[in-house]
């Protein structure tokens, strides 16, 4: 394994032994142990588009395991706006660190990178386009609640059009023998070209409340003010997809609620204390899975 | 060959394109901008075939296609066959095939691809399937269909 541009380029057995490090290095990423396995190395976070949590979370990891980090948060501090090409930049960060994470507005931008680096490429999200880590994260923290990721049942509620995070996941959880419910307004339906690509079975809803009480896992997205021209739909729309404590009285005692947050008030605080509620764990949950992968990709062969 | 022969007369050195899928052929003249050049061309519509029911036939004349041209071509007519003609016979036939990667010739719809947007990148696709021509950018993941391919 080179580079990390797609959640394609892991296959299932790559996926499954990533999270089970990940599991056994929980301890160090909540700070509890002490490691040193990166002592020495240098990951480079290249951020050409803000983005707290992603970056944040990389830094972490790395520290967390002994190795050291350099970078950028905000393209405006680089040579970009002189006219730099990505493809240069990258070359020459590449020769100051012994992997890079990038995150870039545009589309392809982390394959393009694979392409000139002589170090691991992380794609920490490109435009609308892949985001694997984001997937790795959301199959541990199923994986970690649930206790398994095969012949479940999972729900995506919200954006599922405009939401990449949740195109990435159903591909990836397909390849489990996911069952998946896609519940949406029609407007923002899941998009003809993620659900052609998917094997297994799966089906559509516009009502959350007839099928909540099948689903192992509900993963919520944010509706977003700015896909609708009319506020009004979009308050209607925002108000029909709401999770509040009441709606959850049908659920399953196990069933869990991911979202990738940030959240607007898709789900009500109030069940933010109650056992359905995983959302905080994943995205604590970024810093275990990215040591893991930061370990696999740089860290000494056994 | 005989009842064509009579439309049109043979050409003497350059390319006859044949086989090429009926009415395809005028698009075919433009993508590759044969009419541009000024040698003398003959396009035949709906000709009767024996392999196909119809298909369309181009004369270039004194000309030869290069690679990128009958690249081109591959994507537009699959199954269109590139005749080398030399002192008015056959001197060379190529079938053509769609490489399994093709770069530089196809434009990516996604304005947002980072090869639309970075100097000195060419474009890339991989080759889905060729029976129903489908193709996909290396970088962003856009998938097009015969219809939809823009060529640079």
């Amino acid at each position: 394994m080179k580079h990390v541009v797609s959640i394609e380029d892991l296959d299932n057995k790559r996926i499954m032994s990533l999270l089970k490090r990940a599991s056994e290095l929980l301890p160090i990423a909540k700070g509890e142990k002490k490691s040193d396995i990166l002592k020495g190395k240098i990951l480079s976070t290249c951020f050409f588009e803000a983005s707290t949590r992603t970056r944040l979370s990389f830094e972490s990891a790395m520290q967390r395991l002994g190795g050291s980090c350099i970078g950028f948060a905000d393209p405006s501090a680089t040579s970009h706006l002189k006219g730099e090409t990505l493809s240069d930049a990258i070359r020459m960060v590449a020769g100051y660190s012994d992997a890079v994470v990038l995150r870039h507005p545009r589309e392809g931008a982390a394959k393009l990178a694979s392409e000139v680096s002589e170090v691991p490429i992380i794609n920490g999200g490109d435009g609308a386009g892949q985001h694997p880590t984001q997937t790795l994260l959301d199959l541990f923290t199923i994986k970690e609640e649930i206790g398994k990721l095969e012949n479940l049942k999972v729900g995506m509620l919200g954006d599922l059009r405009y939401g990449r995070t949740v195109h990435s996941l159903s591909q990836a959880l397909d390849r489990f023998n996911t069952k998946l419910y896609f519940i949406s307004p029609e407007s923002l339906a899941m998009p003809e070209y993620v659900t052609d690509e998917l094997t297994g079975e799966w089906s559509t809803h516009q009502n959350l409340e007839n099928i909540l009480s099948e689903l192992d896992v509900l993963y919520v997205t944010r509706i977003q003010k700015e896909r609708f021209p009319d506020v009004e739909d979009y308050k209607r729309v925002a108000g029909a997809y709401r999770i509040n404590s009441e709606l959850l009285n049908n659920a399953k005692p196990k069933m869990r609620i991911l979202h990738p947050l940030p959240r607007v008030d898709e789900i009500s605080t109030d069940i933010d204390n109650t056992k359905h509620a995983a959302y905080f764990r994943q995205a604590f949950n970024g810093v275990p899975v990215r040591m893991a992968l930061l370990e696999q990709l740089i860290g000494v062969k056994k | 060959m005989s009842d064509n022969l009579l439309r049109v007369q043979p050409i003497r050195n350059g390319t006859v394109i044949d086989h090429i899928k009926p009415g395809c052929g005028r698009k075919v003249l433009d993508i590759l901008n044969l009419s541009g050049s000024d040698t003398t061309i003959s396009l035949l519509i709906n000709v009767q075939s024996k392999h196909q029911k119809r298909k369309d036939i181009i004369k270039v004349e004194d000309r030869e296609l290069n690679e990128v041209e009958i690249e081109k071509l591959a994507l537009l007519s699959p199954n269109a066959i590139v005749n080398i003609i030399r002192n008015y016979a056959v001197a060379g036939k190529k079938t053509i095939e769609i490489p399994p990667f093709i770069s530089e010739i196809v434009q990516c719809p996604n304005e947002n691809c980072i090869c639309n947007n970075e100097r000195e990148v060419s474009t890339n696709f991989k080759l889905l399937s060729k029976e129903n021509l489908q193709i996909k950018c290396t970088y962003c993941g856009r998938k097009m269909e015969e219809d939809s391919i823009n060529f640079i």
